[in-house]
């Protein structure tokens, strides 16, 4: 298990305990967490699970690959910390991990 | 559309299937095999619905007797599998409208004006039809259409314009191209210096920039200025500030996304977004109308490409005894029978 914490646009926040081999979109989704829609349901092939990495962590959790950057286009307010949540497994590594969720996914 | 499809009045024929995904495309298998013609309509301006649009190069591990195939290899596939019936494509065009007539059969219009008089409709839509994906700016909705366009229908909707392009990919960079010759000036911002476009047209663009006849931005949109659908400037945030574009027309270019659309106005139930059906024949709650794959709604339904082959076959059963209500159809083997492998043109 790894602690995740999330933060909505309007501040409020919420910490999940995610399971270790999921992503972190698939335990978002487990735990309800609003804001994450992931239309297509983790193929990185919708851009609707963008997250803003806490700058704290951005070193921990890393760049996203070819694939990702390329879907990032795709995602609106794009920033240097921007990932998409399908793409970043839950790991011990991440536990703590703190995310911004955007005020909209488009 | 060209004059003579309007003068030549309405398309009349058998079977109209709304949607040219997976499930679309088998459907003219099975109707094919009861010798019922089809006509496909799609906004899309190529076959295969989503596996073709959304993901082309990702592998699909489920399609029997396919340990792997991609979303463009299936649908390269059932294009080769469906060819001997000849069903003819109306890609780049939406159906809009759907109405029954006094005689029982339907008619159905395009955003295109064109329109189709038929027995028997498949609506095969999936998600909905494929949208343009809005930029969430404010007050946006009022410029489009008349300084915000997301395709080109008219080139003189451009010239002699100050000219924003927004993505990193094709569409982006091929209007980029095309529209920078009649342009007054033309920008195109992507929010990065990597583009996923054809490295030949990346290439091009790349010295329209260096010989100053166009401008590259690297940053992103966070507002639009203007009155009454006329757009002035758009507000940019790039590494260095913000800035402001001179702009009165704006192309976003940021992917589809699937929207019901005008399916909704149809007049058939639907539930949170989608047709029920019965799992003999697949028909909506209008007879003569059927619903096939991932639009569609049952007890235990999945939405799975094989399901939906499965229903296309149920659903040909059932558009057959519409179309032909005498005719007595024999259940056969495509491998034995020698009528069905004439069809196929194997034989
Ligand atoms: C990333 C991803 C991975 C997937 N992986 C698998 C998998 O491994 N196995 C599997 O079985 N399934 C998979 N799916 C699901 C599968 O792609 C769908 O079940 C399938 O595409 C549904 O086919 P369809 O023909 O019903 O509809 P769609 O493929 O959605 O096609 C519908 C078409 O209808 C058109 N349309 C709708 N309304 C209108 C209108 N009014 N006028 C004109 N055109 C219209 C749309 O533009 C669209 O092209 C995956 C989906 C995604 C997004
Ligand atoms: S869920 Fe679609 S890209 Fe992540």
């Amino acid at each position: 298990m790894a602690k995740i914490t999330f933060i909505q646009h309007d501040g409020k926040s919420q910490t999940i305990e995610a399971e270790k081999g999921l992503t972190v979109m698939e335990a978002a989704k487990k735990n309800m967490v609003p804001g994450i829609d992931a239309e297509c349901g983790g193929a990185c092939a919708c851009a609707t699970c963008h997250v803003y990495v806490d700058p704290a962590w951005t070193g921990v959790v890393g760049k996203p690959a070819e694939m990702e950057a390329d879907m990032l286009d795709f995602a609106f307010d794009v920033r240097d910390e921007s990932r998409l949540s399908c793409q970043i497994k839950v790991s011990d590594a991440i536990d703590g991990l703190v995310l911004r969720v955007p005020a909209k996914q488009f | 559309m060209t004059a003579t499809e309007t003068d030549t009045g309405p398309i009349e024929t058998d079977c109209v299937i709304v949607g040219a995904g997976p499930c679309g495309l088998f459907a003219v298998f099975e109707l094919g095999l009861l010798d019922i013609r089809a006509h496909l309509i799609d906004i899309l301006d190529r076959p295969g619905g989503q596996c073709a649009e959304l993901y082309p190069e990702k592998p699909i591990y489920d399609i029997p007797a396919l340990p792997v195939v991609s979303g463009q290899g299936l649908v390269d596939a059932l294009m080769e599998q469906i060819k001997p019936f000849e069903p003819t494509f109306h890609l780049g065009e939406r159906v809009d409208a759907l109405e029954r007539l006094p005689d029982g059969r339907f008619r159905l219009r395009t955003d295109r004006d064109k329109e189709f008089v038929t027995k028997v409709i498949v609506i095969a839509a999936g998600g909905g039809s494929f949208t343009p994906k809005r930029p969430p700016l404010p007050g946006i909705e009022a410029f489009e259409g008349q300084s915000v366009f997301y395709s080109v229908r008219r080139m003189s909707d451009f010239e002699g314009r100050d000219i924003l392009i927004v993505g990193g990919g094709d569409s982006a960079l091929d209007w980029t191209l095309n529209l920078q010759p009649i342009a007054r000036s033309l920008t195109l911002m992507h929010r990065r210096d990597e583009f996923r476009g054809a490295p030949h047209s990346v290439e091009k663009m790349r010295q329209l920039v260096a010989s100053g006849a166009m401008k590259l931005v690297i940053g992103q949109m966070t507002g639009l200025e203007g009155e009454n659908g006329e757009l002035a400037k758009v507000h940019v945030k790039t590494k260095a500030g913000d800035e402001t574009l001179v702009a009165d027309r704006l192309m976003p270019f940021f992917g589809l996304t699937m929207k019901l659309g005008p399916l909704a106005d149809w007049g058939l139930n639907l539930e949170e977004n989608l047709i029920p059906v019965d799992t003999e024949k697949f028909e909506t709650s209008e007879p003569g109308i059927f619903a096939i794959g991932d639009i569609n709604t049952y007890p235990g339904k999945l939405k799975l490409i094989l399901s939906g082959f499965h229903e296309a076959a149920l659903m040909a059963q059932a558009a057959n005894r519409v179309i032909y209500p005498d005719r007595k159809v024999v259940f056969q083997y495509t491998t034995s029978s020698s009528s069905l492998q004439k069809k196929l043109g194997v034989r």
